[in-house]
């Protein structure tokens, strides 16, 4: 640890510029799954946390999902002290390797910094990875938990919601048990994000954290199928359940053509490389076959990762085909940089209408038409209309439908009581996941329909507390005894 | 846990398991699969419940080797454990009460038309049953077969065994015959299942068959086995996998089966080389 930067002038703070992420060559890294961004070396991150004005009232903290105290953390990092900025970010996030990757920062707590009005912000996501990193090299002894309650609760799904869920219930002193419907924990972070955006062992590490914590993992275990929620509550002797199952079922357009062979669900194709390793075929066993030029429909981050991965194996030409426009991309500002450093090409405005097969029954062609943007639909954005008579075709000979995804009704099975919305969500209350079935609480894509790994988390975490509460036998819920009042 | 309790050779390429897994025997029923995994490195694939015994906690898996992991799995012996097996996925046969119902099995899928051939029995039903495989080796559980049928038809394509025939041959006679056949299942490879499917459908008997798509999760995640059904796209995993016969794509079935046949042979060969070398 080389010296703690000396303090310095607010104004000499402001003179620091964002320090940049180093990251493996666009040339480079399109040929490879190693990850993009390398990390910060020590001086960068202890020159990036120098620029942290420490305002006395935060506004990243407001920005952040699970609230994580920022400007502890960074403060801790600047002075020298790594273990104390690991138990600073530890106590609020239980997955900060994760978060300091895949997190939007630049629409949440970076969006609000203090710093981004007159220069650009503070660099959190980078410092956050930079010190849960250091924490996976320099691994401490896992936190106290409380004493035992002697309630058990089940968490079903694995992934960001529930991983953040039971860590949190663990600490509470509560026995967790994590039902897993794949053959490996972690959701979406292990069959949905790849490898060079989130390397699989800061999940299995992180994974290994939760469990550390006391946290019982069973995989294989299909809710709805293997067991049913009400059997975990009637006959296993769960006093509560969280839900955060995600939303893992993919959207199709319902155009011609769509089940010809090279067309796939980005569900598919990234759970056959990532979860699967495909990209280790024949040393691992699982296929996957990329065609020579490859279009992709959707602009999100899930068609941002099929799109790079399917360059990475080998894919001469990738497209994104989007209907809006490029303001209009959800996907993270840096994964959409990072596709076009790296060759990826942007076909805005157009929408795919019919896909052509050849004799054998694979994708030949696929026909769009161009759109253009009318009024702001219930999304707020401007709606795509199309344009009539510019149909036109595309040389493609592999299609990835990356639409989003709706959450999968299987944990449904015997699950009487628990509302539904007509997009398939569960109905919870948003500040304490609690849904209408007892003892059932939900968070994540579930309930919001597919969003982000934080958000996810910030559910997780809200319920946790909630169910803690409950577990507890404390009273609970100000909008429940308000709604008894009022019916009182 | 998910350990091989006992195999059996059923045919020269086709064996039988009985696994631990008992969470998957307590709730399996007929018609239902599990996903199989053999190893960290393994894939994902579908095997159909040929049995399950509750008490016992175990699943009887009939796996006919036609690639990779299947030709792995043979060489797997009893007290190896399998990395995974997770389910019972798949929505169940529908039982009851039909009046008489007609039960197919054509090669490898004589053994999930077992079960379904049971339960239908149990439910009061008469059970005529047909079984059929390309020779007299590849035949297995006429035995059984017959335990729960009122009739059973047996016949191999070289005529090597009972009656020389398809078995679509003795259906078509059957339904000709004027017997009233109240519901039919055929299950086996797909193209005997589509020649199913065209026997009995100018005929008008409601026909269900049991869909065998490539899968990944097999919990409705990935779309890999999506057919057109009805003109509709299913999911075989969680819609299925039987469906009416009469609804199917065939044609959209057999080109979807061969998504990767080069990938497939190049997994073959190099196992292949690799066992060589281990033996």
């Amino acid at each position: 640890m080389s010296e703690p930067i000396k303090p310095v002038s607010q104004t000499e703070r402001m003179k620091i510029p964002r320090q940049a992420m180093p990251t493996q060559e666009p040339q480079v890294r399109a040929h490879n799954f190693a990850e993009v961004a390398l990390g910060y070396p020590e001086e960068t991150a202890l020159l990036e946390a120098a620029r942290c004005l420490q305002c006395r009232r935060p506004k990243c903290v407001e920005g952040c999902p699970v609230a994580v105290n920022i400007p502890d953390f960074i403060l801790r990092l600047r002075e020298g002290d790594l273990p104390g900025s690991v138990r600073s970010l530890k106590g609020d996030n239980n997955l900060p390797a994760i978060c300091g990757r895949v997190c939007p920062q630049e629409s949440q707590c970076e969006a609000v910094c203090v710093m981004g009005k007159k220069q650009e912000p503070i660099a959190i996501g980078r410092l956050e990875r930079y010190v849960a990193d250091w924490d996976l090299a320099h691994p401490s002894p896992p936190p106290q938990v409380a004493p035992s309650t002697g309630k058990k609760v089940a968490v079903i799904g694995c992934g960001p919601a529930g991983l953040t869920c039971a860590g949190d219930l663990a600490r509470y002193g509560h026995q967790v048990t994590i039902f897993e419907s794949l053959h490996a924990p972690g959701g979406v972070l292990i069959y949905g994000i790849p490898e060079f955006r989130l390397p699989k062992q800061i999940v299995h590490a992180e994974v290994g954290y939760v469990r550390s914590l006391g946290v019982e993992i069973r995989l294989n275990a299909v809710i709805g199928k293997t067991l049913t929620l009400n059997e975990l509550l009637n006959e296993e002797g769960y006093d509560a359940i969280f839900l955060g199952t995600g939303a893992g079922l993919p959207m199709f357009m319902h155009i011609p053509g769509e089940n010809y062979n090279g067309v796939l669900s980005a569900n598919e194709f990234l759970t056959r490389v990532n979860l699967m390793k495909a990209y280790l075929f024949p040393d691992w066993d699982t296929p996957v076959k990329v065609g020579r030029k490859v279009a992709v429909v959707g602009a999100g981050n899930v068609a941002m990762d099929a799109s790079r991965c399917a360059l990475r194996l080998g894919a001469e030409e990738v497209h994104i085909v989007y209907r809006r426009s490029h303001e209009e991309v959800p996907a993270r500002a840096e994964e959409v940089h990072h596709a076009e450093e790296e060759g990826i090409i942007f076909d805005f405005l157009t929408n795919p209408v019919e896909i052509f097969g050849n004799e054998k029954g694979w994708v030949r062609g696929m026909r769009c038409i161009r759109m253009k943007l009318g009024e702001p639909d219930a999304s707020g954005r401007r709606r795509p209309l199309p344009m009539e008579g510019t149909e036109f075709d595309m040389d493609v000979d592999m299609v990835i439908m990356a639409l989003g995804t709706r959450p999968n009704p299987l944990v449904f099975t015997d699950s009487g009581g628990l509302e539904r919305t007509r997009h398939g969500t569960v109905v919870a209350n948003e500040e304490t996941g609690r849904t209408t079935k007892e003892r059932v609480w939900a968070g994540g894509d579930i309930v919001t329909g597919a969003a982000t790994v934080i958000s996810a988390m910030g559910a997780g975490k809200h319920a946790a507390a909630d169910m803690d509460r409950f577990l507890r036998g404390e009273k609970v819920l100000a909008a429940e005894e308000e709604a008894i009042t009022a019916a009182g | 846990m998910y350990e091989i309790l006992a195999k059996e050779n059923l045919a020269p390429v086709t064996k039988l398991y009985q696994v631990r897994a008992p969470e998957v025997a307590r709730k399996a029923q007929a018609g239902q699969f599990v996903i199989v995994r053999l190893h960290q490195e393994g894939e994902r694939i579908p095997l159909t419940i040929a049995d399950y015994d509750r008490e016992q906690g175990t699943v009887t898996l009939v796996v006919q080797e036609v690639g990779k992991t299947t030709m792995e799995m043979s060489a797997l012996k009893v007290g190896d454990p399998l990395a995974s097996v997770t389910g019972p996925l798949g929505l169940p046969s529908e039982i009851k009460n039909y009046g008489t119902v007609l039960c197919v099995g054509g090669g490898v899928g004589i053994a999930p038309i077992y079960p379904i051939a049971r339960d239908l029995k149990q439910a009061g039903n008469t059970v005529l049953s047909i079984i059929g495989a390309r020779n007299k080796d590849l035949l297995f559980w006429e035995d059984k077969m017959r335990t729960v049928s009122d009739e059973l038809i047996v016949c191999t394509d070289d005529g090597s065994y009972a009656r020389k025939a398809l078995v679509t041959v003795p259906l078509k006679e059957l339904l000709e015959s004027g017997r009233s056949i109240d519901q039919i299942w055929a299950i086996g490879p797909a193209i005997m299942m589509k020649f199913c499917a065209l026997t009995t459908q100018p005929f008008g008997a409601p026909t269900v068959v049991s869909l065998n798509s490539i899968m990944v999760d097999g919990t409705g995640m990935c779309g890999a086995c999506r057919v057109e059904v009805g003109g509709q796209t299913r999911f075989v995993c969680v819609d299925g996998p039987e469906f009416d016969a009469h609804q199917v794509d065939w044609d959209q079935l057999l080109a979807r089966q061969r998504l990767y046949p080069e990938q497939e042979k190049l997994a073959v060969e190099k196992w292949q080389h690799q066992h060589r070398c281990d033996a």
